[in-house]
């Protein structure tokens, strides 16, 4: 099922590139860009294509933290927790998250909507606490603006 | 004077490839294309300039290390995995000016004898990529990359590679690793990537700031480089403020510029009453209050206990307590180790429970003597820059602060309120 | 050509080493050991424990010595201060993980981990308020056992596994301290493509490997007085066991062995390598008719278990060029418990057969489910050299001043062919000296075939049986059976016979054997074996009197009816992917 999502992307990457270890990285993207995470069944294909064990696939997939092996909700929200942000709230920001969203950081909402992942600086310290969701960049960020953000994203997954 | 943000702080600039031609982009291609490569080393040895990354390697000397190694083919890698918490000033350049980044390394594959390079950007900047994907396809287009660069027989093909979440991956082996699909583990050095690199060939390895230079040195020639700022470690640098200061941002300086100069005249000042400095991001060490006066360049930040890094100034004013960010610092390197070597994956792991239990009223009076020996023997022993450093920050801080420290283990308080003090 | 010399300093004395010698080893060659964990001499440069560093003039740093190469003038030391504080440190951080239950540890005693700590005087753990592992553990296998409580993160298994084996069925996963090795999935070793080869077990310096051990089950089944309990030892084993007594490596303690056996009472006392002659003469005569009725060529042999569950995985495609004979392990069990069960009047359920092998692979091949020919499980339970030399510890025998006695009669007769199939190229040279006799109807002048013994890795030759140029190839390690299997794939292999062994060095390499195995060690153990034939009376399986009667009074003739049913075997394509 998981493999079905992907396959064209990563047949695409794959192109010309069997057996090329370098294809792996943007292969695991791909996978967790249009699945969510990198499924059993999708290590597998791409320890076939590059011909490589299981096990390393696995190795370099859990060795990244952009690479989830479970499923990610369909709003990954990105929370810089390194010292820059630190230094402005981010603490806040995590708070007001876990409340917004009754989950914990690192937790998926159950209707799989939203992931709150803490993450290392990203290069975003001007704008600090600063968070993304998805590839979208928040700085500033305060409970309420992160009540608005959320809602904007609810609003969208309503329509 | 501004070398790199030249372009990106004029009013109106896209960094589009029509607006940065429109600025005279890729007037230094055309020349360089015109010199020898020998010339061009010699232009950039003569500019002094240094690696931006933080390990301020003679630029020019990895260039020709590269140039006349003997294997082929060679590889111009650009790190763009801008990682060390509380810098953002790659980003600016990636987003704003990218053509400025393919000028560089066209030119960097002309010096070095190499046909393709790569851009290893870090996987969350997605903005970024999406811009670099476009610039690189203009290049094409416009005969700045590809076959038979601006009529010359050079040819020059750019990948775009994202990591995905590795902050050890911005180390250069580490790096090559990843590229290669791999984990991100640091290789054992010597050999270094000049000689071994990306798939086991001569490889340049330069950082985006460093590459940035390069076009105006061509331009101007390496002794108007080396006029600008302190005359042992000339250039501009990118200064990344952050933290407790009024105007938070990336600013391009000469070096040399004291710490004072930079928060004050250009950060509009301390937000608050001022505590300490960390001048180049969490693999630094802790500047006191009363080291303002410091020049920011490498040699004088190593003289002064600390090091520019990659010149993420980081500002802390009086409302923190040092053990709640002595405890984060080393959070975000146990977080980080890749895992590899004893040292740092046992090392920041042990640190972190350490300063977590001093936080919560556990900490012994034993502790401060243990992290210092611990913090020599990671230095000493670990594989690479990550566990060498990661004891920077908070050792530092239990030199600088030392009664902070000694009031959470024998008091077992926290005169700030931050540490919970109690078990958590 | 000579290389060129390199002149060094290490702790005050002049040392002159080739070019490429890690400064480790130029250490070791002025009798200065310095530790390491991460280091094996059979696998690549890893530099990770950090143990081994040392102090080099003019390096800020310290550096590691297995990842340092000697270099003209420079000045080392191993032994100062600022060395053995890190040395402590690295090993302090070590234990900090590590469970403190040394005392009922499989590696008591001969734990790397253990003896690192007391050479270098560790006597207090300073974090020992920090947070130990809490993993389960990998019972999954019926070979091996992992605890990952007890890895030290060496990285050795999974080189071994990727590099010597050509398996790699295990890697790290996630990072930094929470960095585990791991199964594909975490879903165990039975579960994934482990050949339960136990390499991962021989290279581990601590307790984090193991084998599944079968001793009480021994035990028990001694005890019971309804059982008629026999064992059968491997060829390797008599060449190995005496080190876990303290014995030199190369040491032959056949009749020890079986004098300790015995009064760990066991009621018959017999040997695998009765079983390895009637291999020799079943495979003998399948390789022939092979040869000469076109049938599919090369033909592999199929002794080692680790191999055969290698070959399942990975190159099911070339199943069909795996000799069917079972290996000798499983034609005994099937033998003991019909001819021989049958010639004393036991039931076949009434019979013990417990094997001791130098091998972890056998206990997954005696659990296989074809082997159960004689109508119950042809092996009951397999120990490994190490755990039969524990079971005559725990019985107080005092091993090295046994006398030595014989095996029993008729299961305990056999050849010096059978001997070296202990031995990378054993099995080779065995066939070959009972092919050429069968097929010429000459007496074979020479029974040495040098050509194919050796510590290499893999092995060729051409040998003129008649006229006939049989080409035959060894390989030993499955990264070196790798290669002929996929010159085979490709329909490119020149060979008509082949002889693969799991483990490096043969049998005599295998991951049940005493713990260290190395290079060394291994070449010691194979002219121990190659001195047991020399000096054996009968030095060719089909001329051994057992095997003769076998085939008079029950099997009749080689692939034969009763052969075939329980001699020969089948196999299973297996997942990778």
């Amino acid at each position: 099922m998981s493999l079905e999502k992907c396959k064209k992307q990563l047949e695409t990457i794959l192109a010309g590139c069997e057996g090329k270890r370098e294809s792996l990285l943007p292969c695991l993207h791909a996978a967790c860009e249009q699945c969510g995470h990198v499924s059993e069944e999708v290590i597998s294909y791409l320890a076939e294509k590059l011909d490589l064990p299981r096990v390393e696939v696995y190795s370099a997939a859990s060795f990244y933290s952009m690479f989830s092996l479970e499923e990610m909700g369909k709003n990954v929200i990105r929370v810089c927790v390194s010292l820059s942000c630190y230094l402005k709230g981010s603490n806040k920001v995590i708070k007001a998250l876990e409340n917004e969203l009754s989950i914990t950081a690192g937790q998926t909402t159950p209707d799989k909507k939203f992931t709150i992942e803490p993450v290392s600086c990203l290069g975003l310290c001007d704008k600090a606490p600063a968070m993304m969701v998805n590839e979208e960049v928040y700085g500033d960020l305060t409970a309420a603006k992160i009540k608005d953000i959320i809602n904007q994203y609810r609003q969208k997954e309503a329509k | 004077m501004k070398v790199i943000l030249k372009n990106i702080e004029k009013e109106g600039y896209d960094g589009s490839i029509a607006s940065y031609i429109s600025e005279g982009g890729y007037e230094a291609l055309k020349i360089a294309l015109k010199k020898t490569p020998e010339d061009i080393l010699s232009e950039l040895k003569k500019s002094k300039l240094v690696g931006r990354g933080g390990a301020a390697f003679p630029t020019g000397m990895k260039w020709e290390f590269a140039r006349n190694s003997k294997e082929t083919p060679k590889y111009v890698v650009c790190n763009a995995d801008e990682g060390e918490p509380g810098t953002f000033k790659d980003r600016l350049i990636l987003e704003n000016d990218p053509h400025m980044l393919i000028e560089a390394m066209a030119i960097a594959g002309f010096t070095v004898g190499a046909s393709q390079g790569f851009i290893y950007i870090r996987g969350e900047y997605f903005k970024a990529y999406d811009v670099l994907t476009a610039a690189i396809e203009d290049a094409v287009k416009n005969n700045c990359l590809g076959n038979n660069i601006l009529g010359s027989d050079f040819s020059f093909n750019i990948s775009l590679y994202r990591g995905a979440g590795a902050y050890v991956c911005g180390e250069e082996t580490a790096l090559l690793d990843s590229l290669e699909g791999k984990k991100g583990q640091s290789r054992v050095k010597p050999p270094f990537p000049t000689f071994v690199g990306y798939q086991n060939k001569p490889t340049v390895l330069n950082n985006v700031e460093t590459l940035s230079n390069v076009p105006q040195i061509i331009l101007n020639g390496g002794d108007w480089y080396s006029k600008i700022g302190s005359a042992d470690c000339p250039g501009t640098k990118l200064y990344c403020l952050s933290g407790d200061v009024k105007k938070p941002g990336v600013y391009e300086l000469p070096t040399g510029i004291t710490l004072k100069e930079l928060i004050d005249t250009y950060g509009g000042g301390v937000d608050g009453k001022l505590k300490a400095v960390l001048p180049g991001g969490v693999s630094s060490s802790f500047l006191a209050a009363d080291q303002l006066d410091v020049k920011m360049d490498y040699p004088s930040l190593q003289k002064a206990g600390s090091m520019l890094g990659s010149a993420a100034v980081m500002v802390v004013n009086d409302t923190h307590c040092m053990v709640d960010l002595a405890k984060r610092c080393t959070e975000f390197f146990d977080y980080e180790s890749c895992g590899k070597c004893t040292p740092c994956r046992e090392g920041t792991k042990r640190a972190r429970e350490i300063f977590i239990n001093m936080s919560q009223a556990a900490g012994e009076a034993t502790d401060i003597a243990l992290l210092k020996e611990l913090q020599d023997v990671m230095y000493d022993t670990s594989r690479c820059g990550l566990g060498q450093a990661a004891m920077n920050a908070a050792g530092s801080a239990m030199d600088k602060f030392p009664s902070e420290f000694e009031k959470h283990i024998t008091k077992k308080n926290c005169e700030l309120g931050i540490c919970p003090m109690e078990k958590v | 050509m000579a290389s060129k010399m390199i002149n060094l300093t290490i702790d005050n004395n002049k040392v002159q080493v080739p070019e490429g010698t890690t400064v480790l080893k130029a250490a070791k060659s002025i009798g200065v050991n310095v530790p390491n964990l991460c280091f094996h001499e059979d696998l690549s440069i890893y530099g990770a424990c950090r143990l081994c560093v040392v102090e080099i003039e003019k390096h800020p740093r310290l550096e590691p010595s297995c990842a340092t190469l000697a270099e003209e003038g420079m000045v080392v030391k191993t032994n100062s201060t600022r060395v053995r504080k890190a040395r402590r440190m690295i090993v302090e951080l070590l234990l900090a993980n590590h469970p403190e239950d040394c005392l009922t540890c499989d590696r008591n005693q001969i734990c790397e981990l253990r003896k690192i700590a007391h050479d270098l005087g560790i006597r207090k753990l300073r974090f020992e308020k920090g947070r130990k592992y809490d993993y389960a553990l990998d019972e999954s296998s019926p070979s091996i056992v992992r605890d990952p409580n007890k890895c030290i993160q060496c990285g050795r298994c999974i080189r071994v596994c990727s590099e010597v084996q050509a398996v790699g069925a295990i890697d790290f996963v996630d990072r930094g301290g929470r960095t585990q090795v791991l199964t594909f999935l975490n879903k165990g070793l039975d579960n994934v493509e482990c050949t339960n080869c136990g390499q991962c077990i021989l290279v581990c310096p601590t307790g984090a490997l193991r084998e599944k051990t079968a001793v009480d089950d021994v035990w028990a089944a001694i005890d019971d007085p309804k059982k008629f309990v026999v064992v059968q030892t491997a060829p390797a084993v008599r060449a190995a066991i005496g080190e876990d007594f303290g014995m030199p490596a190369g040491s032959l303690v056949t009749g020890k062995m079986t004098s300790s056996l015995r009064r760990l009472g066991f009621d018959k006392i017999f040997d695998t390598q009765f079983a390895a002659d009637l291999t020799i003469m079943e495979e003998g005569h399948e390789l022939i008719g092979r040869v000469t009725n076109k049938g599919v060529l090369p033909m592999i042999t199929s002794c080692s278990p680790g191999w055969i569950k290698y070959v399942e995985h990975f190159f099911p495609e070339c199943l069909a060029h795996i000799s069917s004979c079972k290996s000798p392990q499983q034609m005994f069990g099937a033998v003991a418990k019909t001819y021989y069960a049958d010639k004393i009047g036991i039931k076949p359920e009434d019979m013990y057969v417990v094997s001791i092998m130098p091998c972890t692979a056998k206990k997954f091949e005696a659990e296989r489910p074809e082997m159960n020919d004689s109508g119950v499980i042809d092996v009951d339970a397999v120990l490994t050299t190490r755990e039969a030399a524990r079971m005559i510890q725990e019985a107080g025998i005092d091993f090295t001043n046994m006398p030595d006695e014989d095996f029993d009669k008729p299961l305990g007769i056999s050849t010096g062919a059978a001997t070296i199939f202990g031995a990378s190229g054993g099995v080779m040279e065995a066939a070959l000296r009972t092919a050429y006799e069968v097929i010429t109807s000459k007496t074979l002048e020479k029974v040495e075939f040098e050509q194919v013994r050796g510590m290499d890795g893999l092995k060729t030759a051409t040998v003129d049986v008649d006229g006939l140029e049989l080409k035959v190839a060894v390989a030993n390690g499955l990264a070196n059976a790798k290669v002929l299997l996929e010159q085979i794939a490709k329909g490119e292999s020149p060979y008509h016979f082949i002889e693969i062994m799991a483990c490096p060095g043969g049998c005599l390499g295998g991951g049940g054997q005493p713990i260290p195995t190395n290079l060394e060690i291994r070449k010691k153990r194979a002219a121990a074996l190659y001195r047991e034939d020399e000096g054996m009376p009968i030095r060719k399986s089909h001329e051994n009197p057992a095997i003769t009667a076998i085939y008079e009074e029950f099997l009749e003739k080689p692939l034969g009816e009763k052969s075939h049913h329980l001699l020969h075997t089948s196999y299973t394509k297996r997942e990778r992917y």
